[in-house]
């Protein structure tokens, strides 16, 4: 399906506004999510993220702006766009009473599966996403990590092909948080349109074709992920030496493919590289020409907080109020 | 939407709803055990001393009841659909392609549903005190049907307090102060003549008193030309009409 522009975009919106009383939860934000592709949309608590998916998601009407899934207007349509959307993440839930398989039926009945179906679907995603086991427990019992699989599962009874995750890991643990990306990323192979919403850039980067910056309502950046990091976010390598001595002439080797002067703490040396992996390398080869090899080194890739600080000046997670616009 | 639509929906939800009360029976023997506690202290401690002309005092009693458990049972779907609010469910619900109106008929048949279980169990307890459980069948099932409709009325007013105030704690904290003054400035456990005269006006035409009322009517075969069961009726009805498009309102509204 196209748009009326004639483009391949499954998700347009464009000038969305939405107010709470006073509070500009989302303040004109316009993007596009291209078929078959993850749109990415990335932004500390309060950004106004889950308020856009909710906007899209026929949730709530927008105060202005035009909003679009697969052509058909949200506003106008919502019927339709219900039944070609799947919704899943920090807000949409499942039933804590019902059994897994109970909650896959429910669903299966709501979006109006064909009655003979409703069983089979339910238990063909219970056994794909590992609930089998655990599908006639009420979902009480079940661990944060097994109730976002199933709120997952839940999202894709009816097979959309527009797919909304709204933080889909936020609260998890590492190991579920892997598990989930897998899943998801499954997904994405079969050529689900995703609009993901997410507070980690590594979430992002790993997930998104193309990722969307925004903070308090607004959109500040995007593009691709690897072009957003490299311009936003740089590498920080931390060394530890033996001695300070032996730090201070090692941050001066290193200074010449850092992006600023390095930093030394005692025996520790702050260094911060654009281009990762590669600059790394130059610095460990001129520590180890210098003959200043460290004993200790840790490497993180730019953190979402870094990436808000290079683009706004201010950190994710700054003001107290933040938390506000998140509903 | 389609009219099956919005049947097979509606009983999708309903279904829903009912398997909570089935898993989570605290939920029925918590709205039970106020109510078997009332028969006992009316029946047994202050009952002596509650004079009601004509009429045991037990068959004066249970009515009046009957019509505070379903009352108080209301406050079950102003807490369901609070939790479903704040869980995130009726988010889902939302962005599901499924009848706008079977959120709130779901919930409240499923509370139509529990209420027959409820009254049916208070009935037995009646009974195990000397209640003559009524003197004609067809006057024991109008009565009940009565009741039951009363029941389907106050959850319609109890699903538009769970929808404004969004959690289960405070749904139930409002709804007291509004129901005490109801429940007991009301002839369902002493006659209204015992009241002073300022308060009798409200005390006896008030809805559940009316009900009450009209049900000792039914289940005793007095008054058979019953203006209290039109009125009683005329309540239910009204409470329905004026309730119900408020809470739908407020689901829509209610983002």
């Amino acid at each position: 399906m196209t748009t009326p522009e004639g483009r391949s975009d499954a998700i347009v919106v464009e000038g969305l506004v939405k107010r709470f009383g006073d509070v500009v939860a989302v303040d004109g934000v316009s993007l596009r999510g291209e078929r078959g592709k993850v749109l990415g949309l990335l932004g500390p608590n309060g950004a106004g993220k889950t308020t856009t998916v909710r906007v899209l998601t026929t949730v709530l009407s927008a105060d202005a702006g035009r909003v679009e899934v697969l052509g058909h207007d949200v506003r106008r349509d919502p019927q339709t766009v219900r039944t070609i959307i799947g919704l899943a993440g920090q807000f949409a839930a499942v039933d804590p009473n019902l059994t897994g398989r109970e909650n896959m039926r429910l669903i299966g009945r709501l979006t109006h599966l064909p009655k003979a179906t409703v069983g089979p679907r339910a238990d063909e995603l219970l056994e794909r996403f590992g609930l089998v086991d655990a599908a006639n427990r009420p979902v009480r019992t079940y661990s944060g990590g097994m109730r976002r699989r199933l709120d997952l599962a839940a999202a894709l009874v009816h097979r959309p092909p527009v797919l909304f995750l709204d933080e889909p890991t936020t609260g998890l643990d590492p190991a579920s948080r892997l598990g989930l990306w897998e899943l998801i990323e499954e997904l994405l192979a079969e050529g689900t349109t995703v609009l993901l919403t997410t507070q980690y850039l590594e979430e992002a980067d790993r997930l998104a074709d193309h990722i969307v910056v925004i903070d308090k309502g607004r959109v500040i950046a995007e593009g691709a992920p690897t072009d957003l990091k490299a311009t936003l976010g740089n590498t920080v390598a931390e060394f530890g030496f033996a001695d300070t001595a032996t730090a201070a002439a090692a941050a001066t080797a290193a200074a010449p493919f850092a992006v600023r002067p390095p930093t030394v703490a005692g025996t520790a040396v702050h260094v911060e590289l654009a281009d990762g992996a590669h600059a790394l390398l130059e610095v460990l080869r001129a520590l180890d020409l210098g003959g200043t090899a460290p004993e200790a080194l840790a490497v993180r890739e730019p953190s979402l907080d870094d990436v808000f600080l290079s683009l706004t000046g201010h950190h994710a997670v700054d003001d107290a109020d933040t938390g506000e616009g998140a509903r | 939407m389609s009219r099956s639509h919005v049947v097979g929906d509606t009983y999708a939800v309903t279904t829903r709803n009912l398997i909570a009360y089935r898993r989570v029976p605290e939920l029925l023997v918590f709205s039970t055990i106020q109510p078997v506690l009332f028969v006992l202290l009316f029946r047994y401690v202050f009952g002596g001393a509650i004079n009601v002309p004509g009429v045991d005092y037990v068959d004066y009693l249970m009515p009046g009841i009957f019509a505070q458990t379903v009352v108080f049972g209301a406050i079950g779907t102003a807490v369901g659909l609070a939790n479903d609010l704040q869980s995130g469910l009726i988010e889902r619900f939302r962005s599901l392609p499924m009848a706008r109106s079977a959120v709130l008929t779901g919930r409240t048949l499923a509370d139509l549903v529990r209420n027959v279980f409820v009254l049916a169990l208070m009935c037995v307890v009646g009974v195990l005190v000397g209640w003559n459980a009524g003197n004609t069948v067809g006057g024991f099932i109008a009565a009940m049907a009565l009741l039951l409709l009363f029941g389907y009325a106050c959850t319609w007013i109890f699903a538009s307090v769970g929808l404004a105030v969004r959690d289960a704690e405070t749904a139930q904290a409002a709804a007291f102060p509004v129901m005490a003054p109801i429940v007991f400035a009301s002839s369902a456990f002493v006659p209204v003549s015992s009241m002073p005269g300022w308060l009798q006006g409200f005390a006896k035409y008030q809805p559940l008193s009316v009900v009450c009322t009209a049900s000792r009517d039914l289940l005793l075969g007095t008054n058979t030309g019953g203006h209290w069961v039109l009125g009683a009726l005329a309540w239910c009805i009204g409470i329905i009409v004026i309730s119900a498009p408020l809470a739908v309102l407020r689901y829509r509204r209610s983002a």
